[in-house]
């Protein structure tokens, strides 16, 4: 039945998402965003949410709440309308444990999923993008080679979200030298796995990510997650689009909602430059847009909530979002003038989030 | 619950429907290179496809709501052909003015008949308190006398009677416009041609002349013959109209689009282009790219008009929504039947198929029921918090 309706329990934590990210997002995203850093005390403060550990099963620690990539777009979009690149930190260790809850053997779960259920903040993440251009998630440079009855793993991976704090990494690679991807879990201290120093990117500052250089990183058949039955390594993919594309939503919407007040107050010509037709119907396509965004991620979601094949509606949500969210913010900064491109307004900041994101290709964040 | 998915029963009224719009496409051809013709109500080999109202029949509360089931209705049948689509249910967009400014003593009297709308006139298109042709009462036959020209009349030749709108006192502006219904045969009332189009050209759009044509008294809608001083008049009765209408029009353009993507899609799959999903950018044809561009855009649109029935099916308010839905579906089926014919080529633009055909009917789309431009002027309005004064 098609229904644009959330549930009563998905309307409670999009609204206290949206009370979390007004109050404790937005006031120190610009700060973030010129240190570089992701505060302990944000990761502590989020961590208190229960983003991650509402979903992991009592079992192994958690609230034992079904798995829902619905409530999870919801609850990004709204993150991310505070700041991209916290929303992201925030929820980066759900990429390493929500694999695990899906897919993982019942001593990884054991092993693992209790760390998320703990008081305090814990770090761990997904490898899944690589350097250079003509990253594609299908065709994966990193490989695994079997040996014995483990694994050796061997390649570059970038754009790892907090990287320098992680206890694991969800590692992707393609499986002795075929198509098939499969994914590892690899320990932070494993023998030949490297962690350069902390990226520089153009945006989503406020994110630290790392680059891992894996050399002939062995690791033991327990390791592949799965065990035998290995992971649907395209459901983690399409899941981390979705995803992505729910915060392009985020974004986008902040970008409309600072813009209108603007155009509203800044004057030109004896009036508010919104009663000129081309402001006010740039900030109606704004309008219009993010709408139409929002609902084809929706669409994703619900088909991976439902566990129908999501592959082409997570790919045009990804592409449709990353191309509409970089015009939206690219506008913003037009509808500002000059102001839109001093740092003190937070519009240039999400210019350059809307570029970084949209070019992940779904990877990495998420 | 958040859901997209379709029900058995769902499914059943779309197959239907889809399979009926298919014999129509059968004869689209034909009625657009023969535009004085007009398609029959009823197609031959379509007669045996059950009624509309049987295939609703037994629909539960977990089936999609009726306004976006309409919707994909709507959608599913110009998907088959725009102006050969199925006749059998009667109506144009004067029953819904009727039914949403009339009297009850009115929509009983004239529930029953096709009725047009007539609003546009040589000098005025989208800006309607520019409306030129006048209504005059003469008090000793107690009869309005109508004169002016209406243009762009849809079921303008086969409509039995029509709302038209008409101005009490020119120097009113807004507030002086009455609708008036005037029935086929009225004295003075006269067809004047079916209009010739770029597209949509076996559709009954017809022209108006009316000269001294005499109606009586009781034909205002609505009943109210004085002049407000501050309201809009009859505009609340006619808006209303809009809202209810601008996104099954969204989702008419966009069941036109649709088959121009699902004949582009088949061709290049013939033609060896391969669909993949999963890869990312570095992996994909320049054509396969583009295709997906247009396909997330069709997607994208169609959700709009979606979420815009949902909200009337939910008895929420749905002006925005209505607006945003049209401007998308307005657009993004002008840009995905033109990026179609620019993915085939030459073969895109061949009177040998029908995806040219598709490319001129769709124009239309975000131009009736107000334009592009119109629901832009309309969303900005809403979100700013502005009213026409302020922006114009």
């Amino acid at each position: 039945m098609i229904s644009f309706g959330p549930t009563e329990e998905q309307e409670v934590a999009r609204d206290a998402m949206r009370e979390f990210a007004a109050s404790a997002i937005r006031p120190i995203a610009r700060r973030c965003d010129e240190d570089s850093q992701t505060p302990d005390a944000f990761l502590e403060q989020a961590w208190q949410l229960g983003l991650v550990a509402t979903q992991i099963p009592e079992a192994y620690g958690g609230a034992g709440e079904a798995r829902s990539p619905i409530t999870n777009v919801l609850v990004l979009e709204e993150l991310a309308h505070g700041d991209a690149g916290l929303a992201l930190a925030a929820v980066s260790p759900a990429l390493f444990a929500m694999p695990v809850v899906e897919f993982g053997t019942e001593a990884q779960k054991r092993e693992l999923l209790p760390l998320f259920c703990g008081e305090r903040f814990h770090a761990a993440s997904l490898a899944l993008v690589e350097p250079g251009p003509c990253f594609d998630p299908t065709a994966l440079r990193t490989r695994a080679e079997r040996k014995g009855d483990g694994f050796v793993l061997s390649g570059v991976k970038c754009c790892v979200p907090l990287a320098d704090r992680a206890s694991h990494f969800l590692v992707l690679a393609r499986e002795n030298g075929g198509d098939a991807v499969q994914a590892y879990v690899v320990p932070r201290d494993a023998a030949g796995l490297a962690l350069a120093a902390p990226e520089k990117n153009l945006g989503l500052r406020a994110l630290t990510t790392g680059t891992l250089t894996l050399e002939r990183v062995e690791v033991p058949a327990s390791a592949r997650l799965g065990g035998d039955a290995g992971c649907d390594a395209r459901r983690i993919v399409n899941l981390a689009r979705t995803a992505q594309a729910a915060v392009l939503v985020g974004v986008s919407r902040a970008v409309m909602e600072y813009a209108i007040p603007y155009a509203k107050d800044r004057e030109a010509f004896d009036e508010a430059i919104a009663k000129k037709q081309a402001i006010a119907f740039t900030l109606a396509d704004m309008c219009i847009e993010v709408d139409a965004m929002r609902w084809l991620v929706w669409q994703a979601a619900s088909r991976l909530e439902n566990g129908i094949d999501a592959t082409r509606e997570a790919q045009l949500a990804r592409s449709y979002c990353a191309k509409q969210a970089m015009k939206i913010a690219d506008d913003g900064v037009q509808v500002l003038g000059g102001h839109g491109f001093i740092r003190e307004h937070p519009v240039e900041l999400w210019y350059r989030n809307a570029r970084t994101l949209g070019v992940l290709d779904g990877a990495g964040l998420v | 619950m958040i859901d997209f998915t379709l029900t058995d029963n769902d499914k059943k009224v779309l197959d239907s429907i889809r399979a009926e719009a298919l014999v129509c496409r059968n004869y689209a051809r034909h009625y657009d290179e023969n535009e004085h013709e007009f398609p029959p109500d009823e197609l031959p080999e379509a007669k045996d496809f059950p009624p509309m109202m049987s295939l609703f029949g037994g629909r539960t509360k977990d089936d999609t709501g009726l306004g976006v089931i309409s919707m994909m209705v709507a959608g599913a049948q110009s998907w088959g052909d725009y102006s050969v689509r199925m006749r059998r249910g009667r109506g144009g967009l004067g029953n819904a003015a009727l039914r949403a400014a009339g009297t009850p003593e009115q929509q009983q009297k004239w529930g029953g008949l096709t009725l047009a709308m007539a609003i546009t006139e040589p000098g005025c298109g989208s800006d309607p308190s520019r409306v030129q042709m006048t209504a005059v009462l003469d008090p000793t036959t107690d009869e309005w006398v109508l004169n002016g020209e209406k243009i762009f009349v849809t079921t303008g030749c086969r409509a039995e009677g029509v709302i038209v709108w008409a101005t009490l006192d020119r120097s009113a502006g807004r507030a002086g416009i009455k609708s008036f219904l005037v029935e086929k045969g009225a004295p003075g009332f006269i067809v004047a041609h079916k209009e010739k189009k770029l597209g949509i050209r076996a559709d009954d759009t017809a022209a108006y002349v009316f000269k001294d044509c005499r109606i009586p008294r009781g034909n205002l809608l609505g009943g109210k013959e004085e002049i407000p001083k501050e309201s809009s008049g009859g505009f609340a009765g006619v808006m209303k109209t809009f809202n209810m209408t601008r996104p099954a029009v969204a989702a008419i353009g966009l069941g036109i689009s649709q088959a121009a993507l699902d004949f582009t899609r088949e061709q290049l799959q013939a033609a060896g282009v391969v669909f993949d999903y999963a890869p990312g950018a570095a992996s994909q044809s320049a054509l396969a790219q583009r295709f997906f561009e247009l396909e997330a855009l069709q997607e994208a649109a169609m959700l709009t008009v979606m979420r815009a029935a949902w909200l009337s099916d939910t008895a929420k308010p749905n002006n925005l929504e209505s607006s945003i839905c049209k401007a998308k579906g307005g657009a993004a089926v002008r840009e995905i039947t033109q990026g179609c014919i620019e993915l085939l080529g030459p073969m895109g633009a061949s009177r040998e198929h029908l995806l040219e055909k598709w490319f001129r009917d769709v124009r239309i789309t975000d131009i009736y029921e107000g334009t592009g431009q119109i629901q832009r002027l309309i969303i900005a309005r809403q979100i700013l918090d502005y009213g026409r004064t302020e922006l114009k």
